[in-house]
């Protein structure tokens, strides 16, 4: 059941018509940068490119100094999925073109997993999956006790639903009432071995959810005009006071046919002629 | 209504008799924290379900929107300690050395260390402090596993006072740290108004037949041994380790020079501890002084309350006293 979204908070048409413009410019940018590495988590981009999209280009608070204290946190508990952030930072001016250029090679910053201590824009690094709940739990409360008013964004990847972890920060952080903390779960169902499902099964999600003291909105992750709307709504409610968790359905793959059919595109890559139909794919649709 | 021992300010009730007649040294760690509080650092202390047992409880009752109440779930505080600390706070977090540095290991390594985030991590009842609770709660392990993850500063402290200074001068320390405590009962040896200076080794004796390197419980121990055999015109010299990693390389080569054993004594596993960094440093720059290494020997710990532990060990006085006996003759 995808949760109503009040009006006033829905994007207008241009700004639907330019976020997905935003997350077709996140698919095509993996596609090139995984061509320098090599290998890389393509599938695991795309299931994500709304999400990137709506966050980065409207509803997370930023400015041109990426350590500006009151902006908006945003951390990749799915952190294989950071070559799809890294165009987003270069193209807010935290990452130096030629830098992203050079993604993944000899002494360059920026490699499968995003690092807080080499990439400005990144929040916090990642990689180690089951950390980042606990991490934004800790800036929701730093920003709590410096009276600042920022939203703690946490990506979670559905296979990380069965790190132990998560369900400790999911306690920790209904207990402590953080309710600037936003945890969007990108349920694409697939992991490394396969089906979540098969792999080791986490539903019922939004009841453990509930169960676990949260506010829960399930949606549709790549309908950007009611993800972004969802997630204006969520950002700006005042009256909540829990964390709040965003279970978004996703495709893995999405964009590229034969991707969303064949699950074992967690890791690949995709040779020039691969890549370029891949690209002409993406660049004829309408997501 | 509640009975009298289960009441926290009742003299028989396990809050009060861990606290306050058993662990006086913890007293300290609240004490440093609420001193730089009061100084304005924006300190932030919490701990997995034992504040009785660090003491951090009085730290909650002075500041108590700065204490964080994390539950059982160590890997979760570890993880939100670094959260914390980059927004600009200063956490200190707390629980059993032998969790700290052992279950939330890589938490450590990955969120705190890698991240260089201003975390301060205790750990307590470390050693075989914890007697009969078992191996599960004895911290035989942790310097190895801390040693061994880089960028990350650690200290021993030997007694309350003494991490009292190194928690007030810790806010003025650039790298992550991981501070090894004991229970909270052993003697008092330093000042808590004394500086403490991170890397810097203490010397308490010098000597010429051997010289101990000690940190943690076992150093005020070897401090009288060292006495009791100088009155019998033995030369023994001692030095407190309190910073395990980066150590101070001077200090072991000078000993090093100037007697002909170098005896480490550590609560700790003598592999990967305090007496393998000290082989560490021998082996590439010393002189021909003999290393012994004096701990745990690679074993599980047998059960028994601490005291009975230490005297099997010989990491008491008179442990330590026939040890150096052994080696001086």
């Amino acid at each position: 059941m995808t949760t109503p979204v009040r009006n006033d908070l829905r994007p207008t048409n241009s700004e639907i018509a330019r976020l997905r413009d935003r997350a077709q410019f996140v698919r095509l940018e993996t596609i090139r940068l995984i061509e320098i590495a090599k290998v890389g988590h393509y599938t695991s981009v795309f299931s994500a490119a709304e999400i990137f999209a709506a966050l980065y280009y409207d509803v997370m608070s930023l400015s041109a100094d990426p350590k500006w204290p009151d902006r908006d946190r945003f951390l990749m508990g799915k952190g294989h999925a950071a070559v799809g952030l890294f165009p987003i930072l270069a193209e807010h001016g935290y990452i130096p073109t030629e830098v992203l250029n050079g993604y993944t090679r000899l002494g360059n910053p920026l490699g499968d997993h995003p690092d807080m201590r080499k990439v400005p824009g990144v929040d916090f690094s990642s990689g180690s999956i089951g950390h980042a709940l606990s991490n934004g739990l800790g800036m929701a409360l730093g920003g709590r006790m410096q009276g600042r008013d920022f939203t703690t964004f946490v990506m979670l990847g559905d296979g990380e639903m069965q790190e132990g972890q998560v369900w400790e920060a999911a306690i920790g952080a209904a207990h402590h009432k953080l309710n600037r903390l936003v945890a969007i779960i990108d349920r694409n169902g697939y992991q490394l071995d396969g089906a979540v499902d098969d792999v080791m099964g986490i539903e019922p999600l939004d009841e453990k959810w509930r169960a676990f003291g949260w506010e829960v909105h399930v949606v549709d992750g790549h309908d950007i005009a009611e993800l972004t709307a969802l997630l204006r709504r969520v950002k700006a409610d005042a009256s909540r006071e829990r964390p709040c968790c965003i279970i978004a359905r996703t495709l893995k793959g999405k964009g590229v046919s034969y991707m969303e059919t064949e699950p074992g595109w967690h890791l690949g890559y995709l040779d020039p002629s691969d890549a370029e139909a891949a690209r002409q794919e993406i660049l004829s649709k309408v997501i | 209504m509640t009975h009298p021992n289960l009441r926290p300010n009742s003299p028989n009730s396990w809050h009060y008799r861990e606290l306050n007649m058993k662990n006086p040294g913890l007293d300290h760690l609240s004490n440093g924290l609420i001193t730089l509080t009061e100084a304005g650092h924006p300190i932030v202390a919490g701990s997995a379900d034992l504040q009785y047992s660090n003491g951090l409880n009085r730290f909650a009752a002075r500041y108590p929107d700065r204490y964080v109440s994390f539950g059982i779930s160590e890997q979760n505080m570890v993880s939100a300690a670094a959260g914390l600390a980059t927004t600009g706070m200063m956490p200190y977090v707390a629980t059993f050395a032998s969790f700290l540095g052992l279950l939330t290991c890589e938490q450590i390594r990955m969120d705190v260390a890698y991240c260089a985030l201003p975390v301060r991590l205790i750990g307590h009842h470390t050693g075989i402090s914890m007697g009969f609770y078992g191996t599960s709660h004895h911290a035989t392990e942790d310097i190895g596993t801390m040693r061994s993850i880089a960028d990350l500063t650690i200290v021993s402290p030997s007694d309350g006072p003494q991490l009292e200074a190194a928690i007030r001068a810790s806010v003025d320390h650039d790298r992550p740290i991981y501070f090894r405590t004991g229970r909270g009962r052993e003697p008092d040896l330093y000042d808590p108004k004394a500086d403490f200076v991170f890397g810097k080794a203490i010397e308490h004796a010098q000597g010429e037949e051997v010289t101990i390197i000690a940190c943690g419980l076992p150093v005020h121990p070897s401090v009288q041994v060292a006495k009791k055999l100088a009155a019998e015109g033995r030369s023994v010299g001692v030095i407190d380790m309190p910073t395990v990693k980066p150590i101070d390389r001077e200090a072991i080569l000078a000993a090093a020079a100037r007697s002909k054993v170098i005896l480490t004594i550590e609560e700790h596993n003598i592999l990967g501890g305090l007496g393998s960094a000290v082989a560490e440093v021998l082996a590439e720059e010393g002189g021909p002084a003999r290393l012994v290494r004096h701990g745990i020997r690679d074993e599980y710990a047998l059960i028994a309350p601490p005291t009975h532990l230490y005297a099997h060990y010989r990491l008491d006085q008179a442990g330590i006293e026939s040890v150096v006996r052994e080696i001086i003759g």
